[in-house]
């Protein structure tokens, strides 16, 4: 079994985020299980989404302290404390961000401009759909082309648009570094 | 085809295969998304009924018996604070005999406010009247919702239903989930044809004053429905609810892994995964361990003794509590074993200890349950993961 966290402000689509790499995982053959933790349900809080996946049903529902993989929607969160901390060893962490972490013990800190390359594209700051992309980009596990369905699924019309390109960019900046 | 979908949707969707004439609800977390996901299907024209917007869940409970007694199908949701606030309205539709369904996403009840899971509030309605079952999962959940609706408008029984489902968990989180084809619905529910109903032709009273000579009767007919029709129907629905939609359903309780179990846990929804996780690597030690799981709490099925009698240890596992006393749960498995004791059809009693966990939210690990069954001392009525510098001035 796999774990991942994705952390975010309420409001910064993280349960979306969940379900679009939660359904990609579903639709790849693997049974999958996500689940939103509140702080303190307001807008603007943190909060962090989380996802399970593994080749049998997944039973077990208690929060996940340490990740496989790990998603850093906004970065202040990080303020204060390290993304390292977010992960098991070996554990890779994407994060929208525009400077460089050290990685530490194995683990991986992956930055990403995905608010910057999100802004640049559509105006708005769809960050989570950028990092969906690059997280495929990272690992085999999970593909592209399921996630574009996924995608799909999710939004119509101009929002699936922006969406996949959204997610192609992430992608495609991943595979160039 | 299995989808990737949120609890609350995928109950939504459920319960409109069910054709319900009468959706009536007021917002409360983390129920909202249920009925929210109705009003959609509603407004879309997927699902032709009325969605009733009221000020209240008291208004709300009392809208879906008013539906359910003018002979349609009614549905409702609710949590913690609006299901207390319809108290009053749930003891009158188990009295008046009405199958409403509902879904009580179960959450922690006020104060201080808490928005997140444990099973008290539905405790608060135990003794109504109403047939309560509870799902481990999504899936089950649904399933259940179908199942619920039989089993209530069946003309020997007519009396409410409550599926609970554990707040956030079950309601806000997604897993693969089969919704059945509308055929497959149709073949197995058939409409609404009540025995009774509000009409100007043949006018009749519903909950009218009655006296000491007759309201003795009347809980005596909703126990021995409870206890005898309902229990044969729960039976019977998930054997034929198994054979149309080819997938299992339990019925009264669920048997994991107790055939020859040493020590057997008692729970009752989603909390039951976990545990079957730790009972799955206690067996790959070689540990002669199971899970019992209540799915239908109301009508209790002292059965389980049958089962649980063969342990040495029983270890029942609540998420909620009777404050002053000892968590409800507890109090049913031991007073099943000690009445099954009295009338000699059991010789010794295993020991039977009560934990109690996860009250508004507190997180479970499967390290806690591993340290649970651990555990050598009796124990009858003990909060797991007590933090003593979370008291403050309290003890």
């Amino acid at each position: 079994m796999k774990e991942v966290i994705i952390f975010a402000r309420a409001g910064q689509g993280a349960i979306t985020t969940a379900q679009i790499l939660g359904s990609a995982l579903v639709k790849s053959g693997l049974y999958a299980y996500a689940f939103p933790h509140f702080g303190a349900a307001r807008m603007g809080a943190p909060m962090n989404a989380f996802l399970r996946y593994d080749t049998k049903p997944i039973r077990l529902r208690t929060r996940i302290k340490l990740a496989d993989y790990s998603i850093v929607v906004d970065e202040t969160l990080f303020s204060e404390q390290d993304p390292n901390e977010s992960l098991k060893n070996s554990g890779i962490c994407l994060i929208n961000s525009q400077k460089e972490y050290k990685s530490l013990d194995g683990k991986k800190i992956i930055s990403v401009p995905a608010g910057r390359i999100s802004q640049e594209i559509t105006g708005k700051v769809f960050a989570n759909t950028v990092l969906l992309g690059g997280i495929c980009a990272i690992s085999n596990e999970f593909k592209i082309d399921l996630l574009y369905e996924s995608i799909k699924e999710r939004f119509k019309g101009e929002l699936q648009q922006l969406n996949l390109k959204l997610a192609e960019e992430g992608y495609k900046y991943i595979k160039k570094i | 085809m299995k989808q990737f979908l949120e609890g609350a949707q995928a109950i939504a969707k459920t319960v409109s295969l069910c054709k319900p004439a009468v959706i009536s609800a007021y917002p409360i977390t983390p129920q909202t998304h249920i009925v929210e996901e109705i009003a959609t299907l509603i407004a879309n024209g997927q699902l032709n009924a009325e969605f009733v917007n009221v000020e209240s869940e008291h208004s709300a409970a009392s809208c879906v018996l008013g539906a359910v007694a003018s002979g349609v199908r009614a549905y409702s949701s609710t949590s913690s604070q609006g299901l207390l606030l319809m108290t009053e309205v749930l003891f009158n539709i188990a009295g008046m005999r009405l199958p409403v369904v509902m879904c009580c996403v179960n959450r922690a009840v006020s104060a201080p406010i808490n928005i997140w899971n444990d099973q008290q509030d539905i405790m608060t309605v135990r003794d109504a009247g109403l047939i309560l079952l509870f799902a481990e999962n999504i899936q089950e959940a649904c399933d259940l919702h179908i199942q619920a609706f039989k089993i209530a408008e069946d003309k020997d029984i007519m009396l409410p239903t409550i599926i609970n489902i554990d707040g956030f968990i079950l309601s806000h989180g997604y897993e693969p989930v089969e919704i059945p084809q509308q055929e497959l619905v149709d073949k197995f529910l058939p409409e609404y044809n009540p025995p009774y109903k509000l009409d100007v032709n043949n006018p009749l009273t519903f909950g009218s004053l009655i006296g000491p000579e007759y309201y003795l009767e009347t809980r005596y007919a909703i126990h021995e429905t409870l206890n005898n029709e309902v229990k044969k129907k729960i039976l019977d629905v998930a054997e034929e609810f198994t054979k149309i939609f080819a997938r299992k359903s339990y019925g009264l309780f669920e048997e994991y892994k107790t055939q020859d179990a040493e020590t057997i846990f008692v729970s009752m929804g989603s909390i039951s995964g976990p545990i079957k996780d730790v009972v799955d690597e206690l067996r790959y030690k070689q540990q002669k361990v199971g899970l019992l799981r209540i799915i239908s709490y109301r009508p209790f099925p002292q059965e389980i003794v049958k089962v649980l009698s063969k342990a040495k240890k029983v270890i029942v596992i609540d998420k909620s509590i009777s404050l002053g006393a000892q968590s409800p749960l507890y109090q049913d498995v031991v007073s099943s074993f000690y009445i099954t004791l009295q009338s000699d059809a059991i010789k010794t009693l295993p020991k039977v200890v009560g934990y109690i966990c996860g009250l508004g939210g507190r997180d479970v690990s499967k390290e806690e349950i591993f340290e649970i069954y651990q555990e050598k001392d009796f124990v009858s009525t003990k909060f797991v993961s007590v933090k003593q510098e979370n008291l403050g001035s309290f003890i």
